[in-house]
C-alpha cells in the first residue's frame, strides 16, 4: 500500500511537466508578444523589456552562452549546464517547480503570477466549497431516497432532477436562473467587493449552480449503489438476523454505498474548475475563474499558462487524493494491490 | 405468454431442432435484442425523435427560417423587438408574429438564427465525434490486442490527458491557433473540430482497449486462435462487434460534451467568429446567440432564453438516447 501510494504521489510530476510543457509550447507560438499595445512601444523599451524578464533569450537551448563559456575555457560542467539550460523554456520549467510563475505581463511585471493567483483563489476555493457541501448535501439524500423509494413518485423525481443537473450545462442553467431571478424578483448579480471579501450570503447562488451538476451525479451514482448494495447477500443477511430496517440502510447499505461516490470527487474537482471559469463570469464574483476569462481577452500570456497549470496541479492532487483514500475506505481494494 | 409464443412459433419455418427447443421463435440478433429494449424506453425515443427532428430543421434551415439570419434590417424589424406575445407601447418593439422571437440588436430575426443555428450545433457534435472514433478505436484494438510499449504508452497519456481539464486545453488550443490560417477556415470551425478531437480520442482508445483485453481472454476467440484464425480475423470478427455496444455508448456522450465545448468557448469569445456573409452556410452558433443575449437580455429576454433552452434540449435529447442505448446495448454498468 505504501509503495503504491509513493509511486502515486510520484506520478504527478510527469503530468505536471507534460501539461506544463504543452501549455508553454502552445502560448509561446500564439499570435502577439506580451508587450502589445495599441500604441506599439519603442523598440529600445521592447528591447529592455524583453531582457529584463528573459524574454530575449533562445527558446530551448542555450548554444550561445554555452559557447560562449567554452570559449572562456571554462571547464566546470556545473557551470556548462546551467549555461546551456538558461532558455526561455527551461528557466519557465524550473520556476514552474520553485512555485514561480513568472510576472504578470498585463500589470508590467508589478505583480507575479503566483500573487495573482493567491489573490484571487480564495473566492474561487470558496465558491468551490459551496457547491461542494451542497452537491453532497442535496444529491446523496436524492439518491438514497430515490433508490429505498424505487419506481415511486420521489424517485422519478430525484432521477429527472438529476438527470437534468447532468445532462445541462451549468453556464445554461446559471444564465437561465440568473433570468428568472432578475426578471420576477429584480435580482442583480452585481454585488459590491466587499460582499465577496467576506463568506457571505454573496456565494450561495453561484455556489449552487456552480454545484449542480456534481449534486446531479452524486445523486445518480447513490442511487445506482444503493439498488445494487439492495440486493447483495450481506443485506438479505443483516435483515434476516433480525435487524431494524433503519439499521440495515445506515449500517449497511449506506457505508458500502458511499465507496462509488469517493471515485468520482477527482472528476467533480475539474469539473469545478472548469465551472467555476464560467459561473465566476457570469456572476461576476472576482476569483481566479474570472481573471482567467479576462486573461484570455487582454491576451495576458504568462497568466493564462501559470493558470492553467496551477488548475493541473489541482486536479492531478485531487485524483491522487481520492485514488489513496479509495484504498482507505474499501480494505478489499487494499488487498488486491 | 403462450398466445405470444404460439404466434411467433407460426413465424417460425424451419423447426429443425428436435423437441421444443427448435420451435419456440425466430431467432433474434443482438441488435434486433438491443432495439427492441431500446424501443421500450420513452424518454430514448423522444430524444430520438427531437433529435432527428433537428436534423430536418438543420437540412431545411433555408426553407423554415422566415428571414435571412445575417442580414441586418433595422427599419421595418427593429432593434431588440420582443417576442411575438409580448405587447409593448413602441410599435418599434411590439411583439410581431412576422418575427416569432423577436430581433437582436442589429435587427436580425431571432427565430431564424436559432433555426441556421442547429446547423453548427449537430456539425459540431457529431463531426469531432467520428474523428475521435476513428482515432480511438484502432488505437485502443492496438493497444489491447498486442499490448507492449504501445500499451504502455497509451496508458500513462490517458492518464495525463485525465489531470488536464479539457476545457483549458481548448482554450489554450483556441488562443494558440485562433489567429493563423486553420483557426480562419470556415470562421473556426475547422480548428474547432481539430481541437474538440485532439484530446478525447484517448478516453474511447481506453475503453476499446479494457473491452479488447476482456475479449481476447473469451473462450470463442480463444477457440478462433486454436483454429488458426488470423490477428486480423480475431480482432475484425470477434473482438470489435463485441465492443461495438460500449462504443456507441460512449460515442452517444462524446457528441454533447462537444456541443457544450462550442457553446462555452464561443461564449468565452474565442471559439466561432461572427459570419457576416448573407449566403454563408454556417452563419450562427447558439453559442454566440447565448454571448450576445448575456449582453442584452433586460432588453430582450428571448435573445438569451431561446439559444440557452435549444442547447439544454440538445444535451438533454443526448443524454436520454445514451441512456437507453446503454441500457440497450451496454448493460455493465448503469449510472
Amino acid at each position: 500500500m505504501l509503495d503504491y501510494a509513493f509511486r502515486r504521489v510520484l506520478w504527478v510530476i510527469p503530468v505536471i511537466v507534460t501539461v506544463a510543457a504543452v501549455t508553454f509550447f502552445l502560448m509561446y507560438r500564439a499570435p502577439g508578444g506580451p508587450w502589445d499595445r495599441e500604441k506599439t512601444l519603442p523598440a529600445a523599451t521592447m528591447q529592455r523589456l524583453n531582457a529584463k524578464f528573459g524574454l530575449d533569450k533562445p527558446l530551448w537551448l542555450n548554444q550561445q552562452e554555452f559557447a560562449e563559456r567554452r570559449s572562456e575555457g571554462v571547464t566546470n560542467p556545473l557551470v556548462l549546464i546551467s549555461a546551456i539550460t538558461d532558455s526561455q523554456f527551461l528557466n519557465y520549467m524550473t520556476g514552474v517547480f520553485r512555485g514561480d510563475l513568472g510576472p504578470s505581463y498585463a500589470s508590467k511585471g508589478a505583480e507575479t503570477v503566483q500573487q495573482l493567483i493567491a489573490r484571487k483563489f480564495p473566492v474561487s476555493l470558496k465558491l468551490g466549497i459551496v457547491a461542494l457541501v451542497f452537491s453532497i448535501v442535496v444529491g446523496i439524500p436524492l439518491g438514497v431516497v430515490a433508490a429505498l423509494r424505487q419506481n415511486s413518485w420521489l424517485d422519478y423525481l430525484s432521477l429527472g432532477t438529476s438527470t437534468l443537473g447532468v445532462s445541462v450545462p451549468t453556464f445554461v442553467s446559471g444564465l437561465l436562473l440568473l433570468l428568472l431571478l432578475s426578471s420576477s424578483f429584480g435580482f442583480s448579480p452585481i454585488r459590491s467587493p466587499e460582499e465577496w471579501a467576506g463568506f457571505g450570503p454573496a456565494y450561495i447562488l453561484p455556489g449552487i449552480v456552480l454545484g449542480l451538476g456534481t449534486m446531479a451525479f452524486i445523486a445518480r451514482l447513490t442511487r445506482t449503489s444503493m439498488l445494487e448494495i439492495k440486493r447483495q447477500d450481506y443485506v438479505r443477511t443483516a435483515s434476516a438476523k433480525g435487524l431494524s430496517s433503519q439499521r440495515v440502510i445506515t449500517g449497511h447499505m449506506f457505508r458500502n454505498a458511499m465507496i462509488p461516490i469517493i471515485t468520482i470527487l477527482g472528476p467533480a474537482a475539474a469539473d469545478l474548475v472548469t465551472g467555476s471559469i464560467i459561473i465566476e463570469s457570469i456572476f461576476g464574483a472576482p476569483g481566479l475563474g474570472r481573471e482567467f476569462v479576462e486573461s484570455i481577452s487582454k491576451r495576458d500570456y504568462s497568466v493564462i499558462m501559470g493558470t492553467a497549470i496551477f488548475y493541473a496541479v489541482l486536479v492531478a492532487i485531487a485524483n491522487v487524493v481520492v485514488d489513496l483514500s479509495y484504498g482507505i475506505v474499501d480494505p478489499r481494494i487494499r488487498v488486491r494491490r | 405468454m403462450s398466445q405470444a409464443t404460439m404466434t411467433l412459433a407460426t413465424e417460425a419455418p424451419a423447426p429443425t431442432l428436435p423437441g421444443t427447443l427448435g420451435s419456440m421463435r425466430a431467432p433474434r440478433s443482438l441488435w434486433s435484442n438491443a432495439w427492441r429494449q431500446f424501443r421500450r424506453n420513452k424518454l430514448a425515443i423522444a430524444g430520438l425523435i427531437y433529435l432527428t427532428f433537428l436534423a430536418f430543421v438543420a437540412v431545411l434551415a433555408p426553407v423554415i427560417a422566415p428571414h435571412n439570419p445575417v442580414q441586418s434590417d433595422l427599419r421595418t424589424a427593429g432593434k431588440y423587438r420582443q417576442a411575438a406575445w409580448i405587447e409593448t407601447d413602441n410599435p418599434k418593439t411590439a411583439g410581431d408574429w412576422s418575427y416569432p422571437l423577436g430581433t437582436d440588436g442589429n435587427g436580425r430575426d431571432v427565430f431564424s438564427r436559432l433555426v441556421y443555428g442547429t446547423r453548427i450545433s449537430l456539425v459540431v457534435g457529431f463531426i469531432p465525434m467520428a474523428v475521435i472514433m476513428v482515432i480511438g478505436i484502432p488505437i485502443g484494438l492496438m493497444a489491447g490486442f498486442i499490448g507492449g510499449t504501445l500499451d504502455n504508452f497509451l496508458m500513462r497519456l490517458t492518464d495525463i490527458v485525465y489531470a488536464f481539464p479539457a476545457l483549458l486545453f481548448f482554450i489554450i488550443m483556441q488562443i494558440s491557433f485562433g489567429d493563423t490560417n486553420i483557426g480562419r477556415l470556415l470562421n473556426g470551425l475547422v480548428l474547432l473540430f481539430i481541437t474538440l478531437s485532439i484530446i478525447n480520442w484517448t478516453g474511447v482508445a481506453r475503453l476499446v482497449r479494457g473491452d479488447t483485453l476482456a475479449l481476447k481472454e473469451k473462450e470463442y476467440v480463444e477457440a478462433a486462435r486454436a483454429s488458426g484464425a488470423s490477428a486480423w480475423r480475431q480482432i475484425s470478427r470477434h473482438i470489435l462487434p463485441n465492443a461495438l455496444g460500449s462504443i456507441i455508448v460512449a460515442g452517444a456522450f462524446i457528441v454533447p460534451g462537444a456541443i457544450i465545448a462550442e457553446a462555452v468557448l464561443t461564449y468565452l469569445g474565442i471559439g466561432l467568429r461572427p459570419d457576416v456573409d448573407l449566403n454563408a452556410p454556417f452563419p450562427t452558433s447558439w453559442g454566440q446567440m447565448i454571448q450576445a443575449g448575456q449582453t442584452a437580455y433586460r432588453n430582450q429576454a428571448w435573445l438569451l432564453i431561446a439559444p440557452s433552452v435549444a442547447v439544454a434540449l440538445i444535451t438533454l435529447s443526448f443524454t436520454f438516447v445514451g441512456d437507453g442505448l446503454r441500457d440497450a446495448l451496454d448493460p455493465r454498468d448503469q449510472i
